[in-house]
This record gives C-alpha cells, structure tokens and sequence, in this order.
C-alpha cells in the first residue's frame, strides 16, 4: 500500500507472440522520484509503460504479476497517470491548440468553468508561445510535442510517463521538450522515462533502472553508479552511454570525380536557389534548421523531383551517355542504378512481401541473373544481420531492422552515389556505428555519399565536407 | 490540395448559426425537391440557395472553386443523356448524323441536372460555411450524437490532409527503388493497388497509435463528458430549419400551381 508504484513480478506476452515482451519486473518507485529506464531494443521498456498506463488491455495478451499505482491497482489508477509518446502527429485530437489541452480534460468530466483557467496554465507551464487559437497543424514538431506534454499536464498526473518523447524531433525541437519538462514537472510528480540518448536524460533523472532482456531488472540506482558497473555492457547493447567516443572515419584520400553539379537548383517556396558539386569517394552532409529545404533537395539531388528553378547536371561519369538529360527524366530502373536515396520513414520504401524479396526487387529491375541476385542479397543479409529475417514482412520490422534495410535496399543495385535523409535518426547507438562503418566503407570503395542531417555526432564521425543551408531573406515567413 | 477550412466571411448571419440547424435545413429544404421531376421546381431552390449565399457569407466564386466535382458531374450527366437518352420526343434541334438532339431529350437532361445542384448545394454551402470542430460539438451537444464518434471522426479527420502528401512520398520512394509503371496500363494499375496498400498501412498505424494517445487522456473513461465549448440551439437556429422546410414547401406549390408538377412516384 502506500503512494508511489509498485510492480511485483509483472509480465505480459502480446496475444499470438511466443516470447514475454516483459517479465519478472519487480520495482518500486516512490512518489515524486525520476527514473530512467534503460534497456536494449526489445527490452520491453514500452511494454512496461504502457502497463503503467493502463493501455494493455486484458483481451490483448497475457499477464502475470501486479502493479499497483497510489494503492489501487492500475486498471482503477488510470486518472492519475499522464503518458507522452514519440509521435506527435498522432497525439493531438484538435484543430486548434487550446481545445486539444481541454480535450483530455472534457473527458475526465472537469466542470466547464474550470477547463479553460487549467488549460492556460498548463499551455504555460510547457512555454507553449502561442495563443490557444493557434492551428496544431501550423506548429513545428517540436511545438506539437510541448502542446501533447500540456495536454497531459493539465490533467494534473502523478505519475508522467515519457515514451521516448525526443526521438522524432531535431535537435532544437529537442531541446524545447527537455525545457519545458524541467520547467514543468514539480517535485511531487513521479516521472518514468525512456530514453535512448542518456546524456541529455540525465539532468531529468535521479535514479536508472535497466531491464534485462531475457527478463526482470539488471540494475537500480543512482546514474553514476549503474553505469560504471553496467555501462560496457550497455553500450555494446545500443545504449548511447554517456562519455563513450566513437572514432571518426574519414576519407582515406581526396574527393574523386564530380558526380552531379547543381546550378540555382531550387524548389520555391521549399528550397531557396542552391549550388553545390557532388564528388565521389566523399561524404557531403547536408545540415540547416527545419523548414529550410533539406529533404527537397535530397529529392531533387535523387532524380525524384523536376527542379522548380536551375538545373542538375549528372557527369558523364555517373551518367554515361544520358548525361545530356536531366536525372529526374531517367527511367526508374536506371535510374537506381546510379542513384540511390533513402528516405526518412523507411516504410515508404518497401514493396514487397519479405526482407529477402525486397533486397532482390532492385538487382531482378535491373536485369540481373538469379544466379548474382541470390549471391548479392546473401551477402547484403549478413553485413547488416538480417539473416535471420530473409522471410519476415518489412512491415514486422522493428525501427533499427526496417532502418537497415532501407539502406540494404539502396546499395542492393550498387549505385555510384547514394543519398540518404536522416539516416541515423532514432537509431540505437548499435544500429548507429554500423551505419557509419557500413557508409564509410561505401565511400572509402568510391562512391559518393550526401546525407542530410541533424545528428552533429554522425557529421563528426563520417562527413568530409559540410553544406549548410540557410534560410532564404524573401521566402515565406514561417508561422 | 484538399482544403478543409472554411470559406465563409466570419459574423455573416446565417454561417454563425448552429451547425446541426444547418445541416439538418439543408436537409429539410433539399430531400423535398426530390419528390418532383419537373425543372421549374429546382430552378427556384437554385434561385433561393443563390440569394442566400450572401448571408452565408460565401463568395460564389470561391463556393464555384470548392464545388467543381459537382459542375463537373453536372456537365457529365448534360452530354452523356443528350448523346444517348432512348427517348427521343421531342422537336429535333439538331441532326448531325448518329446525334440526334431533341427538344424532350433536353428538358429531361436539364431537369436531371438542375435537380442534382438544387439538391447538393445546400450540403456543399453548410460544409463550407462550418468548422469542422463546432460540427462535431453541435451534433454531441444539440443533436446527442455518441461522442465516441463524433469527436473520433474528428479526429481522423484532421489526418486527411496528410494522406496527400505521403501518396507523393511513396510514388518517389518507389521510382528511387526502380519501380515505375511507365505506359503500360497494366503495371500502372498494379503499382496505383500496392502505393494504395502501402498508404492504408500506414494510415491504420497512424490512426491506431492516436487512439491509444486519445484513451490514454481518458476517452474511454466512461465518465459523462464535459463541454469546453458550448454550442446553443437558440431561437433563430429553429427559425432557419423551419423556414428552410417552407421555402422547399413553397417551391413545390409554385410548381403544382403552374401545372408542371411530375411526381417521382405515381
């Protein structure tokens, strides 16, 4: 009994699936305490919060064990637990910012009269800047994360849990949600977080617990004295581990031939006149705020969309004889041959049914006899251990899985220059360095290499040169 | 683009009024045009919805920008009956070979097409004139409608918007990965069929993870609800429903008057 949460032995195995997602957890958290929860992928640290919140119901799998939240178990604590996930496209309800606060509020039954003054104190406590007419869709991501935080503050919470609440955001976006929950959440507030990028977690925190894998909890306690009995361990598990450097690789020797060159290439209103040589055997980063054009011009530089101002000009080197046209008028199949994009949300990518199948789709487009489709898709599986994977769906893929893959896919045709849009985001610290060596060794091999990013570690490990693009004087204001 | 918001001058009279009033006018005024065949019947609720528009604060080029599927079917329906009706009464206006035009033959297809805008109008002109948030509160409030479905359609409905630009995404994602239907009809309905599946996919997770967030803020508590903004039903919104119920009234006596009247049934 007694205020806090308790979890005793708790489990829980999704319906139709062979393995527990979570169990054997024992843990005890008293009220107002902040906690980290660590854990490699699969670890079931978002299992374990969404128990906490009262999201598994019972018809959705099996469970054992209990937790209690307050004294009552979770079932009936369920007011008193506020949850914040990764997406915040798919948190808010409303059009308009201040009735999406009112909305969990209207749901609780809070009397009309006192919905409004808890909104505009909620909106407060995160620095919300706007007026509570403000659109939802108008906001940048990081804004639409502060607004789902409010939603949930305003229902006063004991306990707040946060569901990775940063990885979908840029860095600044980032740094407003790390802001507004120091500014928000008061002493009296239990706050549960997941988290794969410790250092900036830490501030928020007192006390990390890890979950083991296979089941129950590996280690509790204070920051600095779980990592120094664990912190190997977790890093080699994909835990960006505080105080741990991952050596640079840079190019072996200078930039090869120019590849594309772009003159006042451009996309108004979304990508200002640009110029820039693309060479082989370098890696360009492409870097700038949000809003700024980043992915157009990753469009633009992969032959996916008809520039809007300027022009791009493939080198006979990477062209061959079309190099008198345009890349965005080649044919798809040689097209992907020669260049290969990545997108953002790797699920946009896929087509067919299995892994296996889909590193096979661009070598079979591209005539290849099965024979050499067979030998390259073995070899693709096992650099980038999805081996084991060859018959499940991409759509079954965990993020770090189906992020591999994307990238399998686009070296599947050995194109001549690869261009990848945020490649490392989200990504475990594990799934991070294999992308590194794994673009590193491409661009070491000749090819050319532009990968748009906000992730400052990976420009320092792998980028030999930068471009920074800034926001156009006459374009649109952003609102 | 498929735009959402709406369109009307804030403060005009009649776009302020309660959204269920309006929907339901609409309705009122509209399903009685169907009973007659006549042109003369929805020439008069055009004339009507027209000289009402300004109340509603609609300009009607922007209410013609916002309704061309419907001109656009209008127009269909004028050419295809002209072209091909069986019937063929009629003084003969035009004889171009296998066309044959006649007079029967263009009342009916005017009359078909007169009663397809007088009845869609209304519908068009409430959507255009009402926030899609008062809408879901007004048929909770003043017409009892489940919240559970008013405000989850609301919802979804805020994810529409996005629905575009990802078929975009995925059309590009797909030419990246080599696969292009080019001109063969065959592999562009195949490739229409898997962006399609793909964009179901991702549209189910989407909405199936904002449903989760919803009942995590209480939606399924079960709790009566309560209402941060409050639509009223006041005098003036059941003015508007009744007299839109007359007018449809009265067009239709105007038509039996003249002697024009084709009932639908009978």
């Amino acid at each position: 009994m007694g205020e806090g949460v308790w979890v005793r032995g708790f489990g829980w195995r999704h319906a139709g699936r062979r393995g527990w997602a979570v169990r054997g957890v024992e843990l005890r958290v008293e009220r107002g305490e902040k906690v980290l929860l660590l854990g490699a992928s699969g670890a079931g640290k978002s299992t374990l919060l969404a128990a906490l919140a009262g999201l598994l119901p019972e018809d959705s799998g099996e469970h054992e064990g209990s937790i209690e939240i307050d004294g009552r178990p979770v079932d009936e604590a369920r007011d008193r637990v506020g949850i914040v996930f990764q997406d915040p496209q798919s948190q808010l309800v409303m059009a308009r910012s201040g009735d999406d606060v009112a909305f969990g509020l209207e749901n609780r039954g809070v009397p009309a009269g006192q919905i409004w003054p808890r909104v505009d104190e909620a909106l407060h406590r995160v620095g919300f800047p706007y007026h509570r007419d403000r659109s939802t869709a108008a906001l940048s991501g990081g804004e639409q994360q502060r607004l789902a935080l409010a939603g949930v503050l305003a229902l006063r919470p004991g306990l707040l849990l946060l569901d990775e609440p940063t990885a979908n955001l840029d860095p600044a976006g980032a740094a407003l949600i790390r802001a507004a929950l120091t500014r928000a959440v008061d002493a009296d507030t239990t706050l549960i977080l997941v988290e794969h990028r410790v250092a900036e977690a830490l501030p928020l925190v007192d006390r990390v617990v890890v979950l083991e894998p296979g089941g129950g909890v590996r280690a509790d306690g204070p920051p600095e004295a779980v990592f120094a009995a664990h912190g190997d361990a977790l890093a080699a598990e994909g835990v960006w581990v505080p105080g741990r450097e991952i050596p640079p690789r840079r190019a072996a020797g200078p930039a090869g031939e120019v590849l594309l060159t772009a003159e006042q290439l451009g996309q108004p209103p979304r990508l200002a006149a640009t110029d820039l040589t693309v060479r082989a055997g370098e890696a360009l980063a492409v870097l700038g705020p949000n809003g700024v054009g980043k992915s157009t011009l990753a469009l633009l530089l992969g032959g996916l969309l008809r520039p809007g101002t300027g022009r791009l000009a493939a080198s006979p080197e990477l062209a061959g004889t079309d190099s008198r046209t345009a890349p965005h008028r080649w044919r798809a199949p040689v097209l992907t041959r020669r260049i290969g994009s990545v997108f953002q949300n790797p699920e946009h990518q896929f087509v067919t049914g299995t892994v296996f199948d889909e590193l096979a789709l661009g070598p079979r487009r591209t005539g290849a006899s099965e024979s050499a489709v067979h030998d390259r898709v073995t070899e693709l599986l096992s650099r980038l251990r999805l081996d084991r994977l060859a018959a499940a769906n991409p759509y079954t893929l965990s993020g770090g899985e189906a992020r591999r893959l994307s990238v399998a896919t686009a070296l599947a045709t050995a194109p001549r220059l690869l261009i990848c849009d945020e490649p490392t985001f989200g990504q475990d610290r594990r799934t991070w360095r294999e992308l590194v060596d794994l673009l590193a060794d491409l661009r070491d091999a000749g090819h050319g290499l532009v990968t748009i990013t906000h992730d400052a570690d990976f420009v320092a490990a792998l980028a030999d040169r930068t471009l920074a693009l800034a926001p156009p004087d006459t374009g649109p204001a952003r609102p | 683009m498929i735009t959402l918001e709406p369109i009307a001058r804030p403060g005009a009279p009649l776009a302020r009024r309660n959204p269920v009033a309006k929907l339901a006018a609409a309705m009122l005024f509209a399903f009685p045009l169907m009973a007659t065949l006549d042109p003369v019947t929805p020439a008069i609720a055009i004339a009507v919805e027209l000289a009402v528009l300004p109340l509603f604060g609609v300009h009607p080029g922007l209410l013609a920008r916002r309704a061309w599927p419907l001109l656009a079917a209008g127009g269909g329906i004028l050419v295809t009956l002209v072209l091909f009706a069986a019937d063929r009464s009629g003084r003969v206006l035009l004889d171009a070979g296998p066309v044959v035009v006649t007079s029967g033959v263009l009342v009916t297809a005017l009359g078909l097409v007169l009663r397809l805008f007088a009845v869609a109008l209304p519908g068009v002109i409430v959507f255009a004139t009402t926030d899609p948030t008062d809408l879901a509160d007004a048929l909770v409030q003043n017409a009892r409608a489940p919240a559970r479905f008013a405000i989850g359609a609301l919802a979804a409905f805020r994810l529409v918007p996005l629905l575009g630009q990802e078929w975009q995404m995925i059309t590009m994602a797909r030419r990246a990965r080599g696969v292009e239907a080019g001109r063969n009809p065959v592999a562009r309905l195949r490739l229409f069929v898997s962006t399609a599946f793909t964009l179901l996919v991702g549209a189910i997770r989407r909405g199936t993870r904002l449903a989760v967030a919803m009942d995590a803020r209480g939606f399924d508590s079960g709790m009566p609800r309560t209402f941060a903004r409050r639509q009223r039903f006041v005098t003036a919104d059941w003015l508007l429903v009744v007299g839109a119920t007359a007018t449809a009234g009265a067009a239709l006596a105007v038509s039996v008057a003249l002697g024009v009247f084709r009932p639908l049934v009978g």
